[in-house]
């Protein structure tokens, strides 16, 4: 199929391209990125007043399956992943049974390979049931295809086998992505550590849990040489010590997730259990450092941290509902309206924390535009608005954290391998 | 003013004129507890149902005598014998209540939070009897009315809290109700003890009894549950005593009239001396007295709530 896309904005710092542009995709590739392209096409989009974009790389997402395809399915996810301009993802190993071996990967790669609506990419798991115990094979995972490993849920306790993780990870080129907590310090809590806890009422999670282990683990790639990135950051001196490493010139990247930049502990207010995750919501301090972070590049990529749960886990008692919010149909949405429009980033930079840097970290060929790589795009309205709706939701579960809030920015399109894979 | 909530959930949601009326209201029950028949006909008709995921035995017969004093029938359930052990969830619990056609249902939860999301999902009242570490309201407006009728004013009053501040519900919404009447509220414990941000709800925090106690109009003593001991950071009962015990030689240092208050039950020689307990400074067992007539005043003031809320609005 022959496709043009029309007289939108196209952004793709890749390749330094900011105007108003002709797309043409030809064999599910990019073929020609110029002015007033004349070509017989299949299809024309028209663009105009648009914002075309190298479709987001989502590098953390829960997609349920195999094990919870009550909350979601590789397909549902996928889908729903489409609806926010997402092309690919990057699946987190906390399944049941986790990616914790050579034979659970390939099954979740047949579930892919049969369902998916959107390029999934597959996370391995560090330890045994991430149990924090025993190695997994990583040399094995990675011939299999993994892209990264994670405990994700769980950070490994133990440095020792955490180091020998990082070494083995390195050997084979894999990145180590670190859920930062330490259990001990956060001791059952279920919202952050402070005036929210205090006035709820609730165990409380303090910001030592994240940092310290952030700390550690930082330390830990310092004495290895092999890379980390450092999932969900949620306060500011995680951002401080992430900053700090980097000036130092070691390998450590870092992601944050909208709710983390957008909300604070405040938004739990009434017992939300839509707004109860693991890390917590922080204070406005935290989510002003994190914003500060995503415009000097300390934080390098947003990430949806997509966990959906069911309705009868998460309408119960605050304390005993699951932790965790869906978001791969919010996250554009969100940051176009919370770092877009106040000004923080441009789109450019947007694309880069996004689209870009994502795929770079994970050593994926996308979040770029350029002649010849596979067409994953997404067109976007910038200045129209919507409000999130359950209903409208296309993830199998409905647990955002934006439900009800006015959004702007509405994909129009997403083009995934070439192909319209939204609206559906 | 109408008193417009169906619910009662907790002191941070009402209003100065909203705790004002309950008191108001409560006064005006207080009487009837001493007549020789001790009943109204206010809730006639009405049932109110007690549900209760803790074990408490003040908290459940206080209400349970506000409610027959107002004539209401009452049932009580304890969640040893209910469907809770079957695995049901909360609301499909309180929706069941509701579906016999209770009027008022009063909730005890040991999870923080339960009695909101109860009012949530339902039609009927639903007052809180305390929830985890939140909120008893009923029990700070007893603490409340109990001050007001000894000392004859709130406002200007200096309050000192002393306890285990982090994990109770009582010294919450004692904070939030004494803040909203214009008194000074000090919170007084071991550092362990003192939950983070504490004094953005308005309290002031003080680690030193004896100097908290010096200007205190009413000391409320909260009882300490050393069975926490396990759990996580906590005082020894011994030393907790030393430092923090309200004893008579400390209340000598303090304001000849200080009250001396305490939610109940209380250990003997733990918190408080058996002397003070029983000295002429205690108003410990006249809180029980006045939290027949606040619990009667809530039932009474958010079962009309609800009843006005269903009514046909006149065209």
């Amino acid at each position: 199929m022959k496709l043009l896309i029309r007289g939108g904005r196209v952004v793709d710092p890749a390749n330094n391209l900011d105007e108003v542009l002709d797309v043409l995709i030809e064999d599910d590739r990019i073929a020609k990125i110029a002015k007033n392209i004349k070509a017989e096409v299949d299809k024309i989009i028209d663009a105009a007043g648009k914002i075309v974009m190298p479709g987001a790389v989502d590098m953390h997402t829960h997609l349920r399956e195999p094990g919870r395809e009550d909350k979601e399915t590789v397909l549902s996810a996928t889908r729903a992943a489409l609806a926010g301009g997402v092309t690919s993802l990057l699946a987190m190993p906390n399944t049941s049974p986790a990616m914790d071996c050579v034979d659970n990967v390939r099954r979740l790669k047949e579930i892919i390979r049969n369902t998916s609506a959107a390029n999934v990419f597959i996370c391995g798991a560090i330890t045994h049931a991430r149990q924090g115990k025993d190695l997994t094979d990583i040399a094995g995972l990675k011939r299999e295809g993994v892209l990264a490993i994670s405990d994700d849920g769980c950070s490994v306790d133990n440095e020792e086998l955490f180091l020998q993780a990082l070494k083995e990870a390195q050997e084979n080129n894999l990145l180590v992505i670190s859920h930062c907590e330490d259990k001990k310090l956060s001791n059952g809590g279920v919202v952050n550590l402070g005036w929210t806890s205090t006035r709820l009422g609730l165990r409380g999670i303090s910001k030592e849990s994240e940092y310290k282990r952030v700390e550690r683990d930082i330390q830990l790639t310092q004495s290895s040489g092999a890379p980390i990135h450092i999932a969900h950051v949620s306060c500011k001196e995680s951002v401080e010590i992430i900053a700090q490493a980097k000036k130092k010139g070691l390998k450590v990247t870092a992601e944050t997730a909208p709710h983390y930049f957008s909300l604070t502990e405040e938004a739990v207010l009434n017992y939300d259990t839509n707004k109860k995750m693991n890390p917590p919501l922080r204070t406005r301090e935290d989510v002003l450092a994190l914003k500060q972070a995503l415009k000097d590049g300390t934080i390098d990529a947003i990430a949806s941290d997509h966990a959906p749960h069911t309705e009868n886990e998460k309408e119960i008692e605050f304390e005993r509902a699951e932790f965790g919010v869906i978001g791969l149909e919010t996250e554009l949405a969100v940051s176009i309206s919370e770092l877009i429009s106040p000004g923080l980033l441009d789109w450019s930079g947007l694309v880069r924390k996004i689209s870009l840097n994502p795929a770079r970290i994970l050593g994926l060929g996308k979040g770029t535009l350029s002649i010849g790589t596979d067409a994953d795009l997404a067109v976007i309205d910038p200045d129209k608005e919507w409000v999130v709706e359950k209903n409208g939701l296309v993830s199998k579960s409905k647990n955002s954290a934006f439900l009800v809030r006015r959004l702007k920015g509405v994909v129009e399109y997403t083009i995934c391998n070439g192909k319209i894979g939204y609206p559906f | 003013m109408i008193w417009t909530k169906k619910d009662l959930l907790g002191l941070e949601y009402l209003s100065l004129e909203e705790i004002s009326l309950i008191l108001e209201t409560a006064e005006s029950f207080k009487e009837v507890s001493s007549r020789d028949i001790k009943k109204v006909p206010a809730l006639r008709g009405k049932t109110v149902v007690n549900l209760f995921y803790e074990p408490s035995t003040r908290t459940r017969v206080s209400f349970e005598v506000a409610a027959k004093r107002l004539s209401a029938d009452v049932i009580n359930i304890a969640s040893e014998t209910s469907s809770v052990r079957k695995g049901e969830t909360l609301i499909d619990t309180g929706k069941n209540i509701e579906a016999l056609k209770a009027d008022i249902l009063v909730i005890r939860h040991n999870y923080s939070g339960a009695a909101n999301m109860l009012a949530e999902h339902l039609n009927i009242s639903v007052v809180n009897a305390g929830d985890g570490w939140h909120e008893h309201p009923t029990q700070a407006l007893l603490d409340i009315f109990t001050l007001k009728e000894k000392l004859g004013r709130i406002d200007g009053l200096e309050v000192v809290i002393v306890g285990d501040i982090s994990h109770s519900r009582v010294a919450r919404s004692n904070i939030w109700g004494l803040n909203k009447l214009g008194a000074k509220v000090t919170v007084c414990a071991p550092k362990m003890l003192i939950p983070p941000g504490i004094e953005r709800m308005g309290a002031k925090v003080s680690h030193n009894i004896d100097q908290a106690l010096e200007n205190a109009d009413a000391v409320n003593v909260l009882r300490m549950q050393f069975e926490r001991d396990n759990e996580e950071a906590f005082p020894k009962q011994l030393e907790y005593f030393k430092d923090f015990g309200i004893t008579r030689e400390r209340l000598k240092r303090a304001k000849k009239n200080i009250l001396v208050m305490h939610p109940g039950p209380i250990n003997r020689g733990i918190e408080l001396s058996s002397e003070v307990a029983d000295g002429s400074n205690s108003v410990i067992l006249e809180q029980v007295t006045n939290g027949i007539a606040v619990r009667m005043a809530v039932l009474f003031l958010t079962a009309q709530a609800n009843e006005r809320k269903n009514e046909p609005r006149p065209s």
